[in-house]
């Protein structure tokens, strides 16, 4: 039940209890107390829409940064994946293997908003020895969601 | 000049145009209609079978099959039947690969039907049945099936409608547009009227892979009593989302399978081979797809087959295929009213149950092989014209 209510509202969480309930064989009580507990436990995080906000005309830029760190001795990449993430610039922050270490998506209103926050908060932190960073130009495809209007229904209205 | 009503066939000139070119004209001068009204799969065909067919390509298998299909594809189809249904088909002389169901089904019936011959139709159902009885110079006979038996044919009803001329009997389950199976008992009740007759089951099953609830599908052949009388159909379309390939079989009996494959020869020569190789793909690895399309569809199902009751349209569940088959005489509207003003007032493209047979009148075809948001939509739509109409 659980994974099952996890799997549709990660598809879609304005889905309604009574709907989620429908589609699961169970009833709204229980659609609405499992909800809360994954809630609680940590399980769900939040609920956010997918915005193309290219298509609204109040384009934001984003990048992604490659970070280069020297780990801590007790503390590993915590402390300085924490120290990231405590910027409202930065979107995600993902710990990688490969070639460089923490993979960072920031975001600004413009290209030289974020080249500053590179330069003047990420590059200046102690344990970082480098930085890279790619803009991005363009968003096909984000959290599942189509960006772009490619997908449509070429089968036509009535077929029998 | 030519007199083309002196020249044209007129089995074919009296056949009719299908129910819904009326519909079609209509939606087509307006926009933003939500659609319930396509009976093939929203899901693409899955990769693996798409890049089989491209391989089949590159490595330049661009001729001709056999008649009867390839090998290796008729081969995989006396597999798949066995471990999914214990049937067994010889690959050699009993399984014809045919372009769609549809070929088929007017293979099966031209094998079997000569002018005057009988051919048993439940109705409602999918529209080729009577046409290409008639072509054959068969004469339809219908059972209107109802509501209160799930649309399903009884012993009773058959029993009524048999004759010295019957030949054959068609039994079209997992239902479109009704949503019906026949279950194992179904079947056997339907066994004591034919027993001691030579009537031919065809049995369309192309939604064999979709049905919910406990039982799965029990092809009719999987009952002894019927095997030797029986042509069973299916085909890639709805269970690998593979409409567009035009890919099918036929199985059945050897005497019947050779007479049905020279047809097959003579006017189709063999199915598109780009097809066949991927099918092969199709029944070898796609077991994990079919399931998630199934588990989708299901939750589909649920939506909005409640969703109908709510709104006050009855809706019997639908036990396979992706349809749901509600109930819209409380509106005091026929199907066909019901379904041109849902479609000018609210933009919702639904089908009459008229277009499936006169049984379907009452009923309309709503079918679920779109999005849950899109359905959703739809739902809130319907609700709106009905609670309209109930205020007018």
């Amino acid at each position: 039940m659980k994974s099952e209510i996890l799997k549709l509202l990660c598809r879609n969480a304005r889905y309604t209890n009574e709907e989620l309930a429908v589609m699961l064989d169970s009833d709204e009580k229980t659609v609405a107390a499992t909800i809360e507990e994954l809630e609680k436990e940590g399980y769900i995080r939040g609920y956010k829409a997918v915005i193309d906000w290219d298509r609204l005309g109040d384009a934001y830029v984003s990048a992604i940064v490659e970070l280069n760190v020297v780990p801590k001795a007790d503390l590993g990449f915590e402390e300085v994946a924490e120290k990231v993430m405590s910027y409202h610039e930065v979107e995600s922050v993902y710990l990688m293997s490969g070639s460089y270490d923490l993979n960072v998506v920031v975001k600004g209103k413009t290209l030289q908003d974020v080249a500053r926050f590179v330069a003047r908060e990420l590059a200046t932190i102690d344990s970082v020895t480098s930085t890279t960073t790619h803009f991005v130009m363009r968003r096909y495809k984000e959290m599942d969601v189509h960006l772009c209007d490619m997908e449509h229904d070429d089968r036509g209205q009535f077929l029998l | 000049m030519i007199d083309y009503g002196k020249v044209l066939n007129p089995t074919v000139t009296e056949i009719k145009p299908s129910g819904i070119r009326k519909f079609f004209d209509i939606a087509e001068t307006m926009e933003d209609v939500i659609s319930l009204g396509v009976g093939e799969p929203d899901f693409q065909t899955p990769w693996k079978i798409r890049k089989a067919g491209i391989n089949s390509l590159e490595r330049g298998k661009t001729k001709y099959s056999a008649n009867k299909g390839l090998g290796l594809l008729r081969l995989e189809i006396s597999r798949y039947l066995e471990r999914k249904y214990s049937l067994s088909y010889n690959p050699d002389t009993e399984i014809l690969v045919t372009v769609g169901g549809s070929e088929a089904i007017d293979g099966a019936i031209r094998a079997i039907v000569t002018p005057g011959d009988e051919v048993i139709i439940p109705q409602p159902s999918y529209v080729c049945y009577e046409p290409v009885t008639r072509l054959a110079g068969g004469i339809p006979v219908i059972i209107e099936t109802k509501a209160e038996n799930d649309f399903k044919v009884t012993k009773e009803e058959l029993k009524s409608v048999i004759t010295p001329k019957t030949k054959a009997l068609i039994l079209p389950y997992p239902c479109n547009p009704t949503g019906a199976v026949m279950e194992k008992e179904d079947l056997e009740a339907l066994y004591d009227v034919i027993k001691d007759t030579n009537i031919i089951v065809i049995s369309d099953e192309i939604y064999s892979e979709l049905t919910y609830g406990e039982t799965p599908h029990t092809p009719v052949a999987s009952l002894d009593c019927f095997y030797d009388r029986t042509i069973t159909i299916n085909g890639f379309s709805k269970a690998f989302s593979m409409t567009g390939w035009r890919l099918g079989y036929c199985c059945g009996p050897e005497e019947i399978l050779s007479q049905i494959t020279k047809i097959h020869q003579y006017n189709i020569m063999c199915a598109p081979t780009t097809s066949q190789y991927a099918a092969i793909e199709a029944l070898r690895s796609c077991d994990e797809e079919v399931e998630s399309m199934h588990a989708e569809y299901d939750r589909r199902r649920k939506l909005i087959v409640n969703g109908f009751n709510k709104i006050g349209l009855t809706c019997r569940e639908p036990k396979g295929a992706f349809y749901s088959f509600p109930c819209i005489e409380s509106t005091g509207l026929t199907s066909e009213e019901f379904c041109e003003r849902l479609l000018r007032e609210k933009k919702v493209a639904v089908v009459p149950g008229t277009a499936f047979g006169q049984g379907g009148e009452g009923f309309i075809r709503a079918s679920y092989c779109y999005s849950v948001e899109h359905i959703i939509k739809a739902l809130k739509r319907i609700e709106e014209f009905v609670t309209e109409l109930e205020t007018k």
